[in-house]
């Protein structure tokens, strides 16, 4: 469902992380693919849409929550919420590709196609990660 | 070579990190007098009209690349559902992309639910998915089609407006062929004669833009209820000596 103009119910966006560049070998800044590190670029997004397109299906999300909640009660929810939480845990490791398909199918992903079915297919990415630092990472160990 | 260590998968969809490194490329190269390659606009003339019992669109093919004509027979007109069809300028390769996923998104609709996807529908998953990009997808559309409800004409500009309208025309050429349209536009005209008034809206537009030219598509949309032979929506093309 898409809620338009009930931007009010929506009490803080989600944080924003930082934008942070990509990390290369020995733990060094890459500035081959990345360009020289300036803490603007850091701090500042590129594009006019990077911040919306990071945060689009969180925001997308907390509205529809909050406007649930608002017409049908706190259960409405929380019911969804533990939903999404049980069917986010089917998922292989972190460098494997997972089909998030009991997500999807929650979601209503399943019936339509957009940019991020097209576009950057993680399927096809081109960077390997490597295997002990994801699932590390995914972990909390790093 | 050591590989670069990636911490979790990236994020399907959009990919923004090459936009600083082309802005730094602009600057440099030859001391910022030489630009980056400009993506292929359709420069265009389209136009719809509501008739009797149905839509009738047009649209020229040439597609432009600043001062070049990049193509002679771009085709225009897409096709989003068997009685629904789209017109694009701005952007060519966003108005294709678009369209083509409306075109999914309205095929798997019609899959799951069993029923013709109506042009109300296809109009609002445009303005959805524009408004989302604010405008950054450059696709001036103009939709058409005819469904349970009667028959429609809406505009979709970039930034997600829509407009349900009679009669209309977008493009670079769109005040030329607008011009025409107003002068002859009546409410419920017979199929041939909205036909005949599509094809003069565009050729004014051609003759009087010089990001239009080479021939007309014209794509005639009808109601089911009437008997025609074969398929009911069927593009015709109307070559001028250009």
């Amino acid at each position: 469902m898409n809620t338009r103009g009930l931007r009010s119910q929506l009490k803080d966006s989600v944080p924003v992380t930082g934008l942070g560049t990509q990390i290369g070998a020995y733990g060094v800044q890459d500035t081959l693919r990345s360009g020289f590190s300036s803490v603007k670029n850091e701090l500042l997004p590129s594009h006019a849409l990077e911040l919306s397109e990071k945060n689009f299906q969180l925001n997308q999300d907390k509205m529809n929550f909050s406007t649930l909640r608002n017409i049908q009660g706190l259960h409405a929810p929380l019911k969804l919420q533990m939903e999404y939480r049980a069917a986010r845990q089917i998922q292989r490791l972190p460098f494997l590709q997972s089909s998030h398909l009991a997500l999807d199918t929650l979601k209503g992903n399943d019936e339509s196609i957009s940019f991020e079915d097209i576009l950057n297919d993680p399927a096809q990415s081109e960077m390997m990660g490597e295997p002990h630092i994801m699932v590390e990472y995914k972990l909390g160990l790093m | 070579m050591a590989l670069p260590n990636v911490l979790e998968t990236p994020p399907s969809g959009f990919n923004f990190e090459n936009v600083f490194r082309n802005v730094a490329l602009e600057g440099l190269l030859e001391g910022g007098r030489t630009k980056a390659p400009k993506p292929m606009k359709t420069g265009t003339t389209i136009a719809g009209v509501v008739c009797k019992d149905g839509v009738v669109l047009g649209a020229d093919t040439r597609a432009t690349s600043s001062e070049v004509v990049a193509d002679k027979m771009c085709a225009k007109i897409h096709y989003i559902a068997p009685n629904i069809y789209c017109c694009g300028a701005g952007t060519a390769a966003d108005t294709e992309k678009t369209t083509d996923l409306l075109s999914s998104n309205l095929t798997i609709f019609s899959m799951d639910s069993g029923r013709n996807p109506r042009v109300v529908m296809a109009a609002n998953i445009l303005q959805d998915m524009l408004f989302r990009y604010r405008g950054q997808i450059g696709a001036h559309l103009i939709l058409g089609g005819v469904d349970c409800t009667g028959s429609h004409l809406y505009t979709v500009g970039p930034y997600g407006d829509i407009d349900k309208v009679t009669y209309l025309a977008m493009g670079s050429g769109d005040l030329a062929a607008l011009g025409i349209l107003e002068d002859r536009f009546k409410p419920n005209m017979e199929l041939e004669e909205a036909k005949e008034l599509v094809r003069d809206a565009i050729h004014s537009g051609i003759m009087s833009d010089l990001g239009s030219g080479n021939n007309i598509d014209i794509c005639p949309t009808r109601s089911q209820s009437l008997k025609t032979r074969g398929k009911y929506t069927s593009i015709i093309l109307v070559q001028h000596l250009f």
